[in-house]
């Protein structure tokens, strides 16, 4: 048989595109393999010093390599983990700890109770950068005695337990990370996770190997990769292609598509994220029926159901149901007639309306700028008119530093570990750095609750706190964020309401 | 004269570089976004931020900083990463053959595809073969890059999935480089697996890149060798009993890619500036991907290196291009 050179060049081409689409099928048909389209890079491997170690969005990817302190189960509540016990004594004079005992670092060294006291005294001296230093230096002089530690308490913080399982709240190899440095720790970081780390390329993927003697029981997957694709399109592209099962952060309405087609199924959860409006203390916010009426006027249902598909939850608080403080009974109404009439008392109408500045990012989290354009329309109709000014997040987070956000600025706050302290005290507390309402007559409501012992006191004044700025209007709640997460069939994700997306929690179906 | 030029040039390329590194040092620093307040943790004081400036030299004036910074780039350090901690020169290069491969594979298919359009449509004049290509043509320079990216992974990731949507390589691949030029060294090392793996990676981002510059290619190179097709020697040729194609290639090209070739010089670095979106939609690992990271992480010493290195490719090809014209151009040659 002969072939002339036409039918060999369209042989050629038939069999080169056979083969290429055959190549992605087998790629993802490996058994105990995982991919997953992550959304955001992973800057450093150090979870306790940096700008990274306070970034939430990576938390996840430190989660599946070290442990924290203590370990948070996915509906948010406290677990043991390499601390089985914690405490406090009558007087809150000192801390208690209990070490599991028969844990392994990555490398097969034992861990230690010494690795716990290195890693908390390391993250109190501010010589290492740890951001969160401001907690982990409240306690001192720790001491061992076989699994047990005890540390004499310097300042007494009601939620340094909680900070265990939060951002800095890892435990470190002191052993290895004292012989390899900082450097070396980068490039080969090991931990007590249930994942070890096989291979990084920074922006581009994370392999991940099981950890065989994880205490917490080995992964279902033996292999993980961690695809960074931080465009939102291709995240949705590599679900759809098969060429990632898992991937999370994309846009609702992609969701909605993605989870109607076949081999492709998706959860949506409530996490601890919430879109809220700062006021700010200035213009015309500093009068109470601006604020009040600026807040009656949103009708936040119709938001959640309107602009983010019925995906999301209106919030009265800057505390969502799952957090310690939240109170169902405070309830903030939406009422436009009221809102006219609370602006008419303060000579403002939709013809001679109260004038200020809204900023809001555009695109950072699901719909903020649509939300805001929404919220300034009924703004509109009862005699409020908002200027929108959009800006990146940076800017915003400069502006709130130097108290010079607009009197209304749009922004989303996480609050994995749930505690008041971490909402409303730090987004609302005159002195942080994070706060845009600044007066006395709240700071004197929170600062008592800073040091308080009594844990039920405390958080019933959490409460009375969050109260009292709902009946003031010192700021807008608007929703709390659900987290879009798309897989294939043939993976059962369990979503963590943190909003880490855990590989850890992931089984063949 | 030819080396007189040279250093012209090479004088003139300091000083560009001198004032790009002074505009981006100040933009960077006047534009809104503070990366001390990006990092401040919820409980931070004011000696907590007055000690974070300390730490990454924000606390000294802009001009203090400046010459700071100065001093070490000219001894080749250009600073520590704030959001990666690591040393900025090596960051870069370790990421700059990435993106050069992609530039130059995306310039060679620009070339390569404009090229063949122009000498077709060149040989097909005033038919309806010259109208379809000029109709394409216009298309691929009206769509920019991005967009072609999506386009792509839509059509070759998703409905036909034959090229990897996003990465440089397969993660499950043992690379045995030894330098950052993966598809370069895959090639010399005979490691063809390897060399399709990195291309089915590559050719999308690369055609995305490569068909606004082909578009361009295209339609210059056609209109210069219509032009030339129409002098005395040309003629003279196809009376010699050359064919049309053979004119076009042995007697026409020459002189018609003169220009173009300028326009190349200027137009890769348009190209290798459409990395940073193209490299970002595809999650390929550039130097444009983490240019927007350090971006959105307000790194300032990051962007600082990222920025002067780029600024340096850009005036190093103007350079080569230069130098390359005045060779060719007998003109120029003779001073």
């Amino acid at each position: 048989m002969t072939i002339n050179r036409r039918e060999l060049l369209g042989y050629s081409a038939a069999a080169l595109g056979v083969a290429a689409v055959g190549l992605p099928q087998i790629a993802k048909a490996a058994a105990g393999e995982l991919t997953i389209a992550y959304n955001v890079n992973l800057p450093s491997w150090d979870p306790t010093t940096g700008p990274s170690a306070v970034n939430p969005t990576i938390q996840g990817l430190y989660q599946s390599v070290f442990d924290q302190f203590i370990p948070q189960k996915p509906d948010l509540s406290f677990a043991p983990g390499l601390l089985t016990e914690w405490g406090w004594n009558d007087d809150r004079t000192k801390v208690m700890m209990t070490v599991r005992e028969g844990v392994t670092w990555h490398d097969g060294s034992p861990f230690t109770p010494e690795d716990v006291v290195w890693s908390l005294q390391r993250a109190g001296d501010e010589k290492t950068g740890n951001p969160i230093q401001f907690v982990w230096k409240n306690v001192k002089n720790f001491k061992i005695d076989g699994n047990k530690i005890t540390g004499d308490v310097v300042q007494f913080d009601p939620v340094y337990f909680k900070w265990m399982s939060f951002l800095t709240g890892y435990i470190l190899p002191k052993a290895y990370y004292e012989k390899v440095g900082a450097e070396g720790f980068e490039k080969a970081p090991i931990g007590t996770g249930p994942y070890m780390v096989e291979k990084f390329e920074r922006n581009a993927f994370l392999r991940l190997k099981a950890n065989p003697t994880y205490w917490g029981g080995k992964p279902a997957f033996e292999n993980v990769t961690i695809k960074f694709v931080t465009d939102a399109a291709s995240r949705v592209a590599e679900i759809e292609s098969g060429s990632s099962q898992v991937t999370l952060e994309i846009p609702y309405e992609e969701y909605d598509r993605l989870i109607a087609k076949d081999g492709l199924a998706g959860s949506c959860k409530n996490v601890s994220d919430i879109g809220m409006i700062f006021f700010n203390n200035k213009d015309a916010m500093l009068d109470k029926n601006v604020r009040q009426a600026a807040v009656m006027a949103v009708d936040k249902e119709l938001l959640v159901k309107r602009l983010l598909r019925g995906y999301g939850q209106p919030i009265a608080t800057l505390e969502t149901p799952e957090y310690a403080a939240y109170d169902p009974s405070i309830k903030v109404e939406h009422n436009p007639e009221k809102a006219k009439e609370l602006l008419a008392a303060s000579g403002y109408s939709p013809k001679k309306p109260a004038k200020i500045t809204i900023q809001t990012t555009k695109g950072f989290k699901p719909k903020d700028y649509e939300m805001v354009q929404a919220i300034v329309g009924m703004w509109r109709k009862v005699g409020i008119e908002a200027t929108i000014e959009v800006y990146e997040i940076a800017k915003h987070y400069e502006l709130r530093a130097a108290h010079k956000l607009a009197p209304a600025a749009f922004y989303n706050w996480g609050n994995a570990i749930g505690d008041p302290t971490t909402s409303t005290g730090f987004a609302m507390f005159g002195p942080s750095p994070h706060s845009s309402w600044k007066t006395d007559d709240l700071d004197a409501k929170i600062g008592p609750l800073w040091g308080e012992k009594d844990e039920a006191k405390r958080i019933a004044g959490w409460k009375a706190v969050d109260k009292y700025i709902a009946e003031q209007a010192y700021v807008l709640p608007v929703l709390q964020f659900a987290q879009p997460v798309v897989h294939a069939k043939g993976v059962k994700v369990v979503q963590h309401l943190s909003g880490a997306l855990l590989p850890a929690l992931m089984t063949p179906a | 004269m030819l080396l007189q030029r040279f250093l012209i040039r090479l004088l003139t390329m300091l000083i560009t570089l001198f004032g790009v590194a002074v505009v981006v040092f100040v933009v960077i620093r006047v534009a809104p976004g503070d990366p001390i307040a990006m990092m401040l943790p919820p409980g931070a004081t004011d000696a907590d931020i007055a000690r974070l400036r300390a730490l990454y030299g924000l606390d000294k004036t802009i001009v203090q900083q400046f010459f700071i910074w100065l001093s070490g780039v000219v001894r080749g350090d250009f600073g520590t990463s704030i959001s990666l901690r690591q040393d900025v020169l090596g960051l870069v290069f370790n990421r700059l053959p990435a993106t050069l491969e992609l530039a130059i594979v995306a310039l060679l298919m620009a070339v390569a595809l404009g090229g063949t359009t122009a000498i077709i449509g060149a040989r097909e004049r005033g038919t309806a073969v010259e109208a379809g290509i000029d109709i394409a043509s216009g298309a691929a320079l009206s769509i920019p890059d991005f967009l072609w990216g999506l386009v792509l992974i839509l059509l070759f990731g998703v409905l036909v999935p034959i090229f990897d949507i996003s990465g440089r390589v397969s993660p499950q691949l043992d690379l045995p480089f030894v330098t950052q030029f993966y598809l370069f060294e895959s090639i010399l090392r005979l490691r063809l697996d390897l060399t399709w793996d990195l291309l089915k990676h590559m050719l999308m981002p690369a055609v995305a890149l490569a068909l606004p510059l082909a578009a361009i290619i295209s339609q210059l190179l056609k209109q210069s060798l219509k032009e030339v097709l129409d002098l005395d020697y040309v003629v003279l040729a196809r009376v010699k009993g050359f064919s049309e194609t053979q004119v076009i290639l042995r007697e026409a090209l020459k002189n018609a890619a003169l220009p173009t070739l300028t326009l190349v010089g200027v137009q890769f670095t348009f190209l290798i500036g459409g990395t940073v979106i193209v490299e970002r939609l595809f999650s390929y690992e550039g130097l444009g991907n983490m240019a927007i990271d350090a971006v959105i992480n307000r790194d300032l010493p990051l962007i600082q290196g990222i920025v002067l290195v780029f600024a340096l490719l850009f005036v190093l090809i103007n350079l080569a291009v230069d130098m390359m014209y005045a060779l060719l151009n007998p003109r120029l040659r003779r001073g």
